[in-house]
């Protein structure tokens, strides 16, 4: 452990903490735009420069570790001077679309000039124009409110592995583009759009559904047995965005389904009740039935609802009971299987192999997953 | 040398490449061989490629040694060579008029040459002739008769200072790594050369590879790596070329390899060609480049010494520190520290260009002065003119006025007058020239080398930039000086690499010393040293004009008026300020302003 003394407040913290996690604990809350707990040092933005006594200059508190006996100042208006003048640079090359933009209100950059009340600027010039047309389906990508935190490009590689954009050029032209500038193609996770502190990475599919007063309404992804915590913005009884907070077991992070994949929540064909059928199957059409994977056609005629009947729980249940009865008495117990599925968790996967095994009796039981 | 042999030495760096250097080796090589067979002359002549001398503007440069007597011939083409031939070497009668000049022995009477003593000696191609000048005898006695301890001992106190711009002290650097337990380590040379006007580590490289090799042979056997990679620019083709070829040699005598000298320690050295940035020069980035990713510094929150490449201890060392390695090994500490100041010992190598006599490479003594070098070495400035200042240190450097000539090249000294050793730039301003426009021209390359990582340097220095192109223009804002100052003074502190820290020098020295200069452009709109295109104004004397209308025909604005015996004028709405029809005036009719 290690002794330091931030702002006059005496704090004792691991040897691998840095200046800004040491800051964190007290509450001492210092400004930073690319620091991500859960991501590599990068360094980049230089907000979060404190003063260190017997440095000469100010440091990087996210890049700095703790050492006994230190004495650090976060903040001083030399330091205010230094990081206002920061903002400054970055709202010179910045559109300041924040009347149209999807973050505004949940931006950082905005808040930070906000905070900073930086109206005017001295330094005027040149910006990036860039067409931001991508035709990828997710991804609404605007380099031009990019103040190159990194974090996109780092969770890309460091958490989810894909590796699919990275900075190119050089100087102010310096971008975060996937490879040769092409469209995004890549695992459509999200988990950019997660992170990035702007406007620069948002959801396609929440383009002007609105910015605030949202309900927000705390759930369990229903796309894999992974159960990630998801947070539906809903909207007039609509989801219109799906994030997921810091603080939970997922830790924010999300895949492309229980980010994006949200849009069958509202779908008229969506099942909400048990049906049970009463038109027999016969009656189904299949082009090319004698191919054994189809032509790949639509069927002629569906299923429609008029195949079925809509019934409670307790009437659903008690008629697969009574089939299955009924087959496993005239034809045994190996005449049924039973495939169970990767959305199911560990445990109720577990108990579905029971079920089959030791109710039923057949060790016919798959997984799409394989047990 | 056996006196009855002839030598022929033709320079071989890529100075005396691009001006005809192979054609005429092949010259010499040619015609040895045919009079060989005519004279039976041909086993008393050898011809030998060598690296560069530091004095490309002469080339090509060929040395003959005659009875142990060196003759210098300079700006030799192929079609002199049979003359050099028939007189100097088979009948003994020098050419003087081709021979090099006093220029030449003032250029380099002045010099101390360390790192540079091979250069220009010995063929760089062939490990043999590294080896007949005592080569690998350094590595010899590191590997065989030494302990790390003494190896890092005898760095230490040869007060070796990194020459890659930081001045970093090796061994104490080399001590890191070495305390450092790790399964793996790494020596990695750093022979990116980011700044585009030096070329001191090219001509290492290019005329003395082994030198480096040896170097990092010493070091890996100091801290205790395996593994060095050699990384290089791939522009350097030629050197490129001979280290690959230096580093084969090496693999095929077993120098390096597996067991090295029976000391039971192995060492692998791989060339690391990479497209080189400037940034790709700073060392966590050059890392970062080896490791596959792309060039961008990252923040030092441990030493490479002990976290570097793939996170095992790293020497990163420039190409010069580690070719002066194998001399203070053979020569001793004390030699080496005695070359030098009290805080820093040897020599150091500087890329001398712009309005000096004597352009190229020159090593000298740390603690020389400026004027020294300017004026004893380089020959004063070109044309008569005056001096006015110096840049070092490449875009990054600042500029130092006259009254900083007599300070002595050191780190602490260059810091003091507002500069940097750099990677030993040195350009020289006479009085022609603009310092705004030179701290214009500097930091247009350098808003373009930015990495692009920190908000400073990637937007800051473009700022600045923008700010110094508008004050060239005439539309330069009152407070304009003092913006710049705050804001180079603000990229300088909150930087997050060196490049950041150094790149506002240009402009920031320039204002501390020609500070009116700048005062002049914004609020007279007048560019004293008449450099600034757009306040200039061109304008015809009638009482000088006699109508000759040359201007007229020059014109390529159609900016001249006037018919032929008459005075002519010029249109100012039209006239583009291209120079040309006061450079056709042969009355002194026009009159710049
Ligand atoms: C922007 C920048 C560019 C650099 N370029 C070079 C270079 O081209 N060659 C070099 O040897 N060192 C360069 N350096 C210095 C290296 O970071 C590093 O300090 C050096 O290679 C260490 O070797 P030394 O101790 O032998 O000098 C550069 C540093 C910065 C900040
Ligand atoms: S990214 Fe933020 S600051 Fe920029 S326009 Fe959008 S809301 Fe405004
Ligand atoms: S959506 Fe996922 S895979 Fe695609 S760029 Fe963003 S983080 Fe990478
Ligand atoms: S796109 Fe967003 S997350 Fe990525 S670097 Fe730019 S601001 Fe940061
Ligand atoms: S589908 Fe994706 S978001 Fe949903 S629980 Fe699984 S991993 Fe999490
Ligand atoms: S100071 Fe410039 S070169 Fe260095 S990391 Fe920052 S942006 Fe990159
Ligand atoms: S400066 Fe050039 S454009 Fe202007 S008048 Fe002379 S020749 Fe014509
Ligand atoms: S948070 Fe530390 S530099 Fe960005
Ligand atoms: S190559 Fe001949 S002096 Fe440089």
């Amino acid at each position: 452990m290690v002794n330091l003394n931030i702002d006059g407040e005496q704090i004792s913290v691991d040897k691998n903490s840095t200046i800004l996690d040491a800051a964190n604990k007290l509450g001492i809350t210092i400004p930073t735009l690319c620091h991500n707990p859960e991501l590599t040092t990068f360094g980049g933005c230089r907000l979060c420069l404190v003063e260190v006594d017997g440095n000469p200059r100010p440091v990087a508190s996210c890049a700095t570790f703790v050492q006994d006996g230190m004495q650090v100042r976060s903040s001083t208006p030399y330091l205010e001077r230094l990081r206002s003048t920061n903002i400054e640079l970055l709202l010179s090359d910045h559109p300041n679309d924040c009347m149209l933009c999807e973050r505004a209100g949940n931006c950082k950059l905005q808040e930070l000039a906000y905070y900073y009340g930086i109206r005017e600027n001295r330094f005027e010039g040149t910006r990036r124009i860039y067409n931001t047309q991508d035709n990828n389906p997710f991804v609404s990508r605007e380099m031009e409110k990019c103040v190159m935190c990194g974090q996109c490009v780092r969770i890309c590689e460091e958490i989810q592995g894909a590796r699919a954009i990275d900075f190119s050029y050089k100087g102010l032209w310096t971008k975060v583009t996937p490879p040769f500038e092409r469209d995004l193609d890549c695992e459509f996770c999200g988990q950019c759009v997660g992170v990035c502190p702007t406007g620069a990475l948002t959801g396609k599919m929440w383009s002007n559904k609105g910015r605030q007063k949202f309900r927000e309404v705390d759930t369990v992804c229903s796309y894999c047995g992974c159960g990630c915590n998801l947070t539906l913005a809903v909207k007039k009884n609509k989801i219109v965005r799906v994030y997921s907070r810091k603080n939970t077991i997922n830790e924010g992070m999300l895949c492309a389904k229980g980010r994006f994949a949200y849009e069958f929540v509202h779908s008229p064909e969506r099942l909400s009740r048990p049906l049970i059928r009463v038109n027999p199957k016969s009656n189904w059409v299949l082009e090319d039935s004698d191919q054994p994977y189809g032509s790949g056609k639509p069927r002629q005629r569906l299923a429609g609802f008029q195949d079925f009947k809509e019934v409670s729980w307790d009437e659903a249940l008690e008629y697969i009971a009574f089939k299955i009865r009924e087959i496993k008495e005239n034809s045994g117990p190996d005449a049924i299987g039973g495939l169970s599925s990767a959305r199911c968790t560990n445990e109720e996967n577990y108990l579905f192999q029971k079920l089959i095994r030791a109710v039923i009796g057949t060790n016919n039981v798959d997984h799409c997953a394989r047990y | 040398m056996d006196d009855k042999k002839a030598v022929v030495k033709v320079c071989a760096g890529t100075g005396s490449v691009s001006a005809g250097g192979g054609e005429v080796l092949r010259a010499f090589e040619n015609l040895s061989r045919s009079s060989g067979i005519k004279t039976g002359f041909n086993n008393r002549c050898m011809t030998q490629k060598v690296g560069c001398r530091g004095f490309c503007s002469r080339d090509v440069l060929v040395d003959v040694i005659l009875k142990g007597e060196k003759t210098t011939y300079e700006g030799i083409k192929p079609d002199m060579v049979p003359r050099i031939f028939e007189e100097h070497i088979i009948h003994g009668r020098p050419i003087r008029e081709w021979m090099a000049g006093d220029e030449h022995k003032r250029f380099h009477s002045g010099q101390t040459k360390v790192v540079l003593s091979h250069c220009g000696e010995i063929d760089p191609e062939e490990l043999d002739a590294y080896a007949a000048a005592g080569g690998y005898g350094s590595a010899r006695k590191a590997y065989t008769l030494m302990n790390p301890e003494e190896i890092i001992e005898e760095i230490k106190r040869s007060n070796l200072r990194g020459r890659g711009g930081a001045g970093f002290p090796a061994g104490h650097k080399w001590e890191f790594a070495r305390k450092t337990r790790s399964d793996k380590k790494y020596v990695v040379c750093n022979g990116n050369e980011s700044d585009p006007g030096a070329f001191a580590d090219r001509c290492i490289m290019e005329g003395d590879p082994h030198s480096i090799i040896e170097g990092m042979m010493i070091c890996a056997r100091a801290i205790g790596a395996d593994k060095g990679y050699i990384y290089v620019r791939d522009s350097y083709a030629l050197a490129v070329q001979r280290l690959r070829r230096a580093l084969k040699q090496c693999y095929e005598q077993g120098l390096l390899g597996k067991n090295i000298f029976g000391s039971g320690q192995d060492l692998d050295i791989r060339l690391y060609p990479a497209p080189g940035a400037f940034i790709s020069g700073e060392a966590t980035a050059l890392l970062k480049v080896i490791e596959g990713k792309r060039a961008m510094p990252v923040p030092r929150m441990h030493r490479t010494a002990e976290k570097g490449l793939w996170n095992r201890p790293t020497i990163v060392n420039n190409a010069e520190t580690l070719a002066n390695v194998p001399g203070i090994m053979s020569r001793g500490a004390e030699w080496f520290a005695g070359l030098g100041t009290e805080t820093s010992g040897g020599t150091k190598v500087f890329s001398m260009t712009g309005k000096v006599n004597n352009t190229g490479l020159v090593e000298i003594p740390l603690g020389t002065t400026l004027r020294e070098v300017i004026y004893d070495i380089g020959g004063g400035i070109s044309n008569g003119r005056n001096f006015k200042a110096v840049q070092l240190g490449g875009p990054t450097g600042g500029c130092i006025p006259e009254s900083f000539l007599d300070h002595q090249i050191d780190y602490e000294s260059l810091a003091l007058a507002g500069t940097i050793m750099g990677s030993g730039g040195m350009v020289v301003f006479d009085q022609h020239t603009c310092m705004v426009d030179t701290s214009k021209f500097f930091l247009e390359i350098t808003q373009a080398e930015s990495c692009g990582k920190c908000t400073p340097c990637r937007i800051g220095i473009r700022r600045m930039y923008e700010i110094l192109d508008r004050i060239t223009k005439g539309k330069g804002r009152l407070w304009d000086i003092e913006l710049l100052e705050e804001l180079g003074a603000h990229i300088r502190t909150t930087s997050l690499c060196g490049f950041g820290m150094t790149a506002p020098n240009p402009v920031l020295s320039t204002i501390r010393h020609f500070r009116d200069e700048y005062a002049v452009h914004i609020k007279d709109k007048k560019c004293p040293a008449m450099v600034c295109k757009d306040l200039l104004s061109f304008s015809c004397i009638p009482e000088n004009c006699t109508g000759c209308g040359m201007c007229k025909m020059v014109c390529p604005a159609d900016a001249v008026r006037g018919i032929r015996k008459k005075p002519h004028k010029i249109d100012q709405q039209l006239c583009i300020k291209c120079g040309s029809c006061f450079d056709a005036c042969k009355f002194g009719a026009i009159h710049i302003q």
